[in-house]
């Protein structure tokens, strides 16, 4: 199991990778929709269909907002070059040297204190915390719902969902003030 | 969009429309929810527009139609914890209705109320959201 | 533990394209990719190796379910995340009908 979910975890990569560098804007986002998918099968391997079903609707209509807003830009938005390169001087100056060594020390960086703070953490696949034992056991009898993430999404952390229609209605309305071209008359 | 995507659309989305509503009423029995059941909703909102287009004046009579019916979703999911309030054992989203047979369609109390409320919520916002980006679209040609 | 070390990885990648990208779409995808990221890491921590998807079923047999915490706690966030990525695009639109570019240094540039 680590080790297909690890083949589909660099798939996603290069999906990434692949759309952070692509070179028209299309692409890119069409690519973006790899890593988006991708998800949605680690979901189903890792047994959590209420998220496979919610993230493959919700990738979806990303994909169609993304599109709907690069639909009309122009084609020459990405043609300028990546690297800046001065005449007369070798490709690999200075600056290149210095991008380069900064983003690997970071990124080694970044991964030295990851490694250092997943130590808690029980092998892949064994890990048991206290909160989830304890909703597992009485979860189903306590809230009378057969679905054990509906229980505990709506009764025992109703706060969280509240709290996340909030958000999601705060977002709406800042969308329609930043999206409406004429103030109301 | 030419006729047979027309007639395709016309076929289909009443067909993803009772999928969604089926989903966010065995939200608490199957996999799924208000969350998934509104998003599937909204995608068959969205697929409808994108198929037929429609002009100015309709879109912007949907959009404060959708933006009312998600501000009384959220109304409707807040009342439903304040009544736990006053009903329960003062506490706020105390299930207090009786919870039934673990299985059956009419079971764990107001669980499935909540369903309901919040997948009107997500529906009517993903699909205030598209008609916002529409809308500016068609405006700022 | 090679599984969260890939993960994180996809969080670096994300994390690289909001930084030297120039390109406001792009940001928005590298974010997008850092989003999916951390929700990937929420749903590997729940998993536990045999179990089934935690939904009770009437046999009264003693399963081994997976973790419905992190399964609860991502389900909102997906939610989330797609209301505020629609934001960010929401935001790179209406700087295009001014500027008529996505690029962040033009826009810079083009003060007023």
């Amino acid at each position: 199991m680590e080790v297909i979910i690890s083949v589909i975890i660099g798939f996603m990569i290069i999906g990434a990778i692949f759309a952070l560098n692509a070179k028209d804007l299309l692409s890119a986002v069409i690519a973006c929709g790899i890593v988006g998918y991708g998800l949605v099968i680690c979901f189903l391997l890792l047994k959590a269909p209420d998220l496979a079903i919610v993230q493959i609707v919700v990738e979806t209509i990303t994909l169609i907002f993304m599109v709907a807003v690069i639909l009309d830009s122009s084609s020459k938005e990405l043609n300028e070059k990546r690297w800046t390169h001065l005449e007369g001087t070798s490709y690999i100056n200075t600056r290149f040297v210095v991008n380069i060594t900064t983003v690997i020390v970071f990124a080694g960086l970044l991964l030295f204190f990851f490694s250092q703070a997943i130590d808690v953490l029980a092998p892949f696949g064994q890990h048991v915390t206290r909160m989830s034992t304890a909703y597992i056991e009485n979860g189903a009898n306590q809230t009378g719902s057969a679905n054990l993430v509906t229980g505990i999404l709506f009764d025992f952390r109703g706060y969280d969902t509240l709290g996340e229609a909030t958000i999601l209605f705060t977002a709406v309305i800042g969308i329609l003030t930043i999206l409406r071209l004429k103030g109301k008359q | 969009m030419t006729s047979i995507v027309k007639t395709v659309t016309r076929l289909v989305v009443g067909v993803i429309f009772i999928y969604g509503i089926y989903i966010i009423l065995h939200g608490h029995l199957t996999p799924g929810g208000g969350f998934a059941g509104g998003a599937i909703i909204a995608g068959a909102f969205i697929l409808l527009v994108l198929a037929y287009g429609s002009d100015m004046l309709k879109l912007k009579a949907k959009e404060a139609g959708s933006s009312v019916m998600e501000s009384l979703a959220i109304l409707a999911f807040l009342l439903m914890a304040v009544v736990a309030f006053f009903l329960g054992t003062k506490v706020f989203f105390h299930n207090y209705l009786p919870k039934g047979i673990i299985g059956d369609l009419i079971s764990a109390g107001v669980i499935p109320l909540y369903n309901i409320a919040v997948g009107i919520e997500v529906a009517a916002a993903l699909f205030t959201i598209f008609l916002a980006l529409v809308i500016f679209k068609e405006e700022s040609k | 533990m090679i599984v969260y070390l890939m993960c994180f990885i996809l969080f670096l990648t994300g994390m690289y394209g909001v930084l030297s990208q120039r390109n406001l779409i792009k940001i928005v995808i590298g974010l997008s990719v850092m989003e999916i990221s951390i929700f990937l890491f929420m749903a590997l921590i729940g998993y536990i190796d045999a179990g089934v998807a935690p939904i009770v079923t009437q046999t009264g047999e003693q399963l081994i379910y997976v973790d419905p915490l992190p399964q609860a706690m991502v389900l909102t966030a997906i939610v989330i995340g797609l209301a505020t990525n629609a934001m960010l695009l929401a935001i790179a639109i209406r700087l295009y009908k001014k500027y008529k570019t996505f690029d962040v240094r033009k826009i810079n540039q083009l003060k007023g």
